[in-house]
């Protein structure tokens, strides 16, 4: 149900049944590697190519969830999903092999809330029993499209983020055990003229606290509500820079936690990842694998999840235009609550 | 241009890439430098040691030298970029490891593996002078220029 100027409500409180995560090396040997379902250590996961290999991550997270649900491909309505690759490859031919009726979506790396929020849409609206929803990005895909060779030697600036190798599916029910989805929120395209591909923690910084702080207006609450409110990749800058703009807009982000996915992945300190992780999989991964285990066992009641994704392509920064962005908000509930 | 830049941009805009300047780390330009002049210089200094070894122990001239010593420091580059030890060492090093001839090779060879995934033809022959391939023309173009230079002023005849 609409609710303010773009958010819904979702009454009937649709229950995340499953998830499964599935990263690559470098994400295993980071501080939340216990967290994830699979760690392959060998980011061509025995493929011959990069692509073929984040394919492979998705098909093993979406076959992972639908096994923890104890579902068949046969038995979900839809699977909506989208990743960072030109005509959105890896979903699609993802896709082929589940062999489940497909909604394909680009968001960038916001991909995984803005699929979260209308699969619960569609649940809501009574128009599926199951729905799933995934996402992937495979580092060396990344680095292949939007920038150089993977064994290219170039120096990186420290405001740089490093793609995530990983996937994270969701399957969302009708009942049982599990958190519920209760509100998103869709962003609006916000471009504050940053051009610098290197930089995109600050290029998204402004979408996600335009983002965060619309869910707040439309639902009438204040940060206080969620015991944590996070940002999908905004990495050490982004994250920096949107601490700024809560203050200069007097938002309140303190009567809350404010993390950022891109933060919590990577160990900085010892990881070469210059200012954090980034990619459609990195929200995917930490919210499906580590936020929501830390919500079984008690440890969040509300979360507010907000993915940012920045909306560029290689041609686009080749030819000197700025980077849109834009960050959709799905809040999460643990189940059970009256 | 900085000015007619900044004509496009909103208030806000501006404002906004203010903060984002300020908050934003910059390059440490002068521990770059350092680092470029010393990976850099080690790899002239390998350069000089092949040189006097092909001219002591394999006969070459000083002028004929040159080409075995490249082609070794072209092989070099081309198996460190295949264990994929050349980009971590150029994050280290930046320009010091990118200006070298073992650069160079390293654009070429990245390219031809990232890109074998798409065939010989399209793939590795299609991309194999993506990077490289603007120091080629340019490089042609410099000398061309330097050429006609050259040819009107007789500089260094």
């Amino acid at each position: 149900m609409l609710k303010g100027h773009q958010s819904w409500t979702f009454a009937s409180k649709p229950v995340i049944a499953a998830t499964a995560t599935v990263v690559g090396p470098d994400e295993g040997l980071g501080p939340l590697g216990d967290e994830f379902d699979i760690v392959h250590g060998d980011a061509t996961l025995g493929q011959k190519t990069w692509e073929k290999a984040e394919k492979a991550l998705l098909e093993e997270a979406a076959q992972r969830t639908l096994d923890k649900a104890g579902l068949t491909g046969g038995q979900v309505q839809f699977y909506i999903g989208g990743d960072l690759m030109n005509q959105i490859i890896s979903n699609t031919f993802a896709a082929r092999t589940l062999n489940m009726p497909y909604i394909g979506i680009f968001g960038a790396c916001s991909t995984s809330m803005e699929g979260l929020a209308l699969a619960a849409q569609l649940m809501d609206a009574g128009a599926a029993h199951h729905v799933m929803c995934g996402t992937c990005s495979h580092n060396s895909t990344a680095e292949k499209q939007f920038r150089y060779p993977t064994e290219y030697g170039s120096q990186k600036p420290p405001t740089a983020q490093y793609t995530v190798t990983g996937a994270g599916a969701a399957l969302l029910a009708r009942e049982g055990a599990g958190p519920v989805v209760s509100a998103a929120t869709i962003g609006r395209i916000v471009d504050m003229g940053i051009k610098d591909p290197f930089n995109m923690g600050a290029a998204m910084a402004p979408a996600a606290v335009d983002t965060i702080t619309a869910h707040c207006r439309d639902l009438g609450i204040e940060p206080g509500h969620y015991d944590l409110i996070v940002t999908g990749d905004l990495g050490a800058v982004g994250y920096a820079i949107a601490h700024e703009l809560f203050a200069k807009h007097r938002f309140p982000i303190e009567q809350t936690v404010y993390d950022d996915c891109g933060l919590l992945i990577y160990d900085r300190e010892k990881q070469a990842v210059q200012a954090g992780g980034s990619g459609c999989g990195c929200s995917a991964t930490v919210t499906y694998g580590h936020l929501l285990k830390r919500m079984q066992r008690g440890e969040l009641r509300r979360i507010l999840v907000v993915a940012t994704g920045a909306l560029l392509s290689p041609l686009s920064f080749q030819q000197g235009e700025s980077i849109p962005c834009i960050a959709h908000a799905v809040a999460i509930e643990a189940g059970g609550e009256a | 241009m900085a000015n007619n830049k900044k004509k496009n941009m909103t208030m806000t805009q501006q404002e906004y890439q203010q903060l984002a300047k300020r908050i934003e780390p910059k390059r440490p330009v002068l521990k770059n430098c350092l680092r470029a002049f010393l990976v850099g210089g080690i790899i002239c200094v390998i350069g000089q040691v092949l040189m006097e070894m092909f001219i002591h122990w394999f006969g070459f001239t000083e002028k004929t030298a040159g080409n075995p010593t490249v082609a070794v420091l072209i092989f070099i580059s081309v198996v460190l970029t295949s264990f994929g030890v050349y980009d971590k060492i150029s994050q280290w090093a930046g320009a010091g490891s990118a200006v070298p001839v073992t650069g160079f090779a390293n654009s070429l060879c990245s390219a031809a593996i990232e890109h074998r995934a798409e065939g010989v033809v399209l793939g590795i022959g299609g991309n194999m002078f993506k990077l490289a391939g603007s120091v080629i023309v340019f490089g042609i173009v410099t000398a061309f220029l330097v050429g006609i230079l050259h040819l009107l002023f007789g500089v260094g005849r």
